[in-house]
């Protein structure tokens, strides 16, 4: 069944590849790749924080600029970097092998799922450069600002970056559609679905909130762009229009997206925390349950970004209760991951310490949360550094700690080689200190009341006193710190993807189907179709016996396949 | 972080502050218990030569290790918003009857304060405009809130309050000051090139001061 018989031209093999494994390195590479125009980006922010003086004075960046900056910080962040890393980049990699499948459902679909992201790359890189600057209205580019080159200054940028967006969610859409029906249609003889890898749940319940959410944001694109370039009045109220209405539409989907970069993120770290404490995962089917009931509490939470936006304050009550009560379900899964750590048999590896870090810091940002989650207390912090705090606590942890985990834990199924594992524990120190001198001080300017999106806060004498001033400093030092500690991580990547010790096709001992095929799998993926018998998670199963069983390897003493692919041998016991 | 919390202002002022001072005890338990926990289990369980992990699937009742735990958050979050909600009721909802009332004006990149003329109503021909916030102190202000061009916010952090202003609407709210003095405002919502330079004053005056404030616009 395998297909490396075939002959592959370089171009077919490498560039305009279907094969799933190859698109996965393709959306990490290109999103790795925005990293860096991402971190670029947080470096100029910060250097010009800290360059300004009290007075107004110091500082390199024109106002509008340092808009334009921030803007594409965090659209480059979320939609160039966590969305392709996370939900594409492992997605891809992992949801063929875990089921069983030889690739994705519809392989060409998906190879032009990455070009189409490629090119809404593109046209986001030129966005800044064209005549009148990129956008600058901030990642969620709210209109009239977004809508009127009159009141924003900005041109083509707005228009480009709006392209941009709806480009990759189109993109985001085609993958989305692959990984839920390959979950579905594709398994393995035997593996039902309650013998999926958790990873494979959370990506399928993360594209089907991603489908039902996007619709609205890309209606509210289509408005935006109309508004701007064909003299239409959607979002314009001296004709009639609503500035408001664009919240809703973005909030809409800008809240579910939250959790479509959260769900991949917990899937990874479930699957390397049960494979290096060799344990099951504690409660398993409940952990699923709390995935599901997330994905429909976050369709109805998306107005706690708009308390005091105008809507009518009656209704911000509910809203804030949907919102603090989705600490339920989300605590559901991280206490289970926790209670998997118990009596286990831990192994520090790089990516356990990423998946461990992982939660000592999203910790943080969960809780905090609850602050601006109730509306009370948004009163004050909506729109502080306490808010940029909060949310870099936890897309910090998503993308850049889950995120590593999984790249120490698959590059030896990806690449067949393993990466360096003392760089990986130097990368892993100095990015968890660094990281949170970044933001811990960020919280306490937010308490003092530090407004964001502010190119020079000393304009105001209460963003100028030595303490906040101070907080601006450390953040700064920081971000060189975090940085500095990512180049040990760029090129152990580069360098063990070649040079890198040789990896066995199992190398961690786990159960799952991605490590019962060669590293790296052929294009097809395994020598012989596996039939599957078991659970995800069978880690130290009582008895004397090995500390893992494979979910291929049969019971004792049975051979023949089952015959049922929906209902798994070991479930009807 | 809460000794950073400045000012208090406005009457609601020690509410926001005792809302944010709430949360922040019950959710800071919540946050060193976890990590305790979390630090205790990483230790407790780290592989010994010859020790093989257990076995616990987390099925059947062992599952209320998880649940029961879930469901204290779930009590402590219910209790956070019945403790929380009357402070918004009492900020956004039940607005005062005014002492004064002024009319607030955002645009790119200034505020313009309207108060009623000799006629005491707004948006008659005898209408005072002004670049300041003046108010007297003691009494209660209710605004008026528009916005000329994009969305902006009203923003004062000693008063505790964030208001956005919307192109299109006129959105009321209130407060109420204890203390004479300049405050600044700010604007809280990315409103373009100028938003760093958006601020004003508001300045808390005596009734006496307040009286000659209005006299001489």
């Amino acid at each position: 069944m395998s297909h490396d018989a075939h002959p592959q031209s370089f171009i077919s093999k490498y560039v305009f590849s279907t094969d799933h494994k190859t698109i996965a390195k393709q959306y990490m590479i290109t999103g790795l790749f925005m990293a860096l125009f991402g971190g670029a980006a947080a470096s100029a922010i910060r250097t010009q924080l800290a360059a300004v003086e009290p007075g107004g004075t110091g500082g390199f960046l024109d106002p509008q600029f340092y808009n334009s900056v921030v803007t594409m910080h965090g659209t480059v962040m979320v939609f160039w970097v966590a969305m392709p890393v996370l939900v594409a980049g492992f997605g891809n990699l992992l949801i063929p092998l875990m089921v069983g499948a030889e690739d994705m459902a519809f392989p060409k679909l998906n190879m032009a799922s990455y070009w189409v992201f490629l090119l809404s790359t593109v046209v986001l890189l030129i966005s800044p450069l064209v005549p009148g600057g990129g956008a600058a209205g901030g990642w969620t580019s709210y209109p009239p600002l977004a809508a009127d080159p009159a009141l924003s200054g900005v041109e083509w940028g707005i228009t480009l970056w709006i392209l941009a967006v709806a480009l990759e969610l189109v993109a985001f859409l085609m993958g989305g559609i692959n990984f839920i029906t390959t979950a579905i249609n594709m398994r393995a003889p035997g593996m039902s679905m309650w013998d999926l890898p958790l990873f494979v749940w959370e990506e399928v319940a993360a594209s089907i909130v991603f489908m039902l959410s996007v619709g609205p944001l890309i209606a509210g694109a289509v408005m935006l762009l109309l508004d701007h370039v064909a003299g239409t009045h959607f979002f314009d109220p001296k004709m009639g229009g609503d500035p408001v209405l664009f919240q809703h539409l973005f909030w809409f989907f800008g809240h579910p997206e939250v959790y479509v970069i959260l769900f991949p993120a917990f899937g990874i770290v479930a699957e390397i925390i049960t494979c290096h404490a060799r344990k099951t995962l504690f409660g398993y089917k409940m952990t699923v349950w709390s995935v599901i009931a997330t994905s429909l509490l976050s369709f109805v939470v998306w107005a706690h970004h708009q308390f005091i936006a105008g809507i009518d304050p009656k209704i911000s009550i509910p809203f804030s209760v949907m919102t603090i009560l989705i600490s339920v379900p989300v605590a559901v899964g991280m206490f289970a991951f926790m209670a998997t750590l118990y009596k286990g048999s831990i192994r520090f590896t790089s990516a356990m310490l990423f998946a461990l870090g992982f939660f000592a810091c999203f910790l943080l940002g969960g809780v905090t949360g609850i602050i601006n989650g109730t509306a009370a207390a948004d009163i004050y912090i909506h729109d502080s550094y306490y808010v940029v705090a909060h949310f870099h606590y936890t897309l910090y942890p998503l993308v850049f700690m889950a995120g590593p985990a999984g790249l120490y834990h698959w590059f030896p199924k990806m690449f067949g080689r393993f990466m360096n594992e003392t760089l990986g524990k130097v990368h892993f120190w100095g990015s968890m200190v660094f990281f949170n001198l970044i933001f811990l001080p960020q919280f306490n300017l937010g308490m003092m009341g530090h407004n964001r999106r502010l190119a020079v806060p000393t304009n105001y004498e209460f963003l100028s006193t030595p303490e906040a001033l101070l907080m601006q400093d450390i953040s700064t030092w920081a971000l060189f710190g975090l940085l500095a500690f990512q180049l040990p991580f760029v090129w152990n990547f580069f360098h063990s993807m070649f040079r890198g010790a040789v990896a066995p096709a199992n190398p961690w001992n786990a159960t799952t189907l991605e490590w019962q095929c060669p590293s790296p799998p052929p294009h097809g993926n395994f020598d012989t179709p596996p039939v599957v018998y078991r659970g995800p998670y069978e880690y130290s199963p009582e008895g004397d016996g090995p500390d893992f069983i494979a979910q291929n390897q049969p019971p004792e003493g049975q051979h023949e396949v089952p015959q049922n692919p929906l209902v798994s041998p070991h479930a009807a016991k | 972080m809460l000794h950073y919390l400045p000012f208090q202002l406005s009457s609601f002022a020690g509410d926001i502050d005792q809302v944010i001072r709430v949360i922040y005890y019950i959710v800071g338990t919540w946050f060193v218990a976890a990590e305790v926990i979390l630090f205790w289990l990483i230790f407790g369980s780290r592989s010994k030569p010859g020790v093989r992990a257990a076995w616990l699937p987390g099925t059947g009742r062992a599952k209320w290790a998880v649940l029961a735990p879930v469901c204290a958050v779930l009590a402590c979050d219910l209790i956070i918003e019945k403790a929380s909600s009357p402070t918004w009721e009492y900020v956004k909802l039940d607005i005062p009857h005014p002492d004064v009332e002024v009319k607030i004006e955002a645009r790119q990149f200034a505020w313009i304060f309207t108060y009623p003329g000799k006629d005491g109503i707004l948006g008659t021909e005898d209408d005072l405009v002004a670049k300041e916030l003046h108010v007297p102190v003691n009494k209660k202000v209710v605004f008026h809130l528009e916005a000329a061009d994009v969305l902006h916010n009203f923003y004062v952090k000693d008063l505790r309050l964030k208001q956005d202003a919307v192109p299109g609407r006129s959105i009321k709210g209130w407060f109420d000051t204890n203390t004479e003095g300049t405050y600044e405002i700010a604007c809280a919502e990315i409103c373009g090139k100028g938003h760093t330079l958006m601020g004003s004053k508001l300045v808390v005056d005596s009734n006496e001061a307040y009286q000659s404030f209005l006299a001489a616009l």
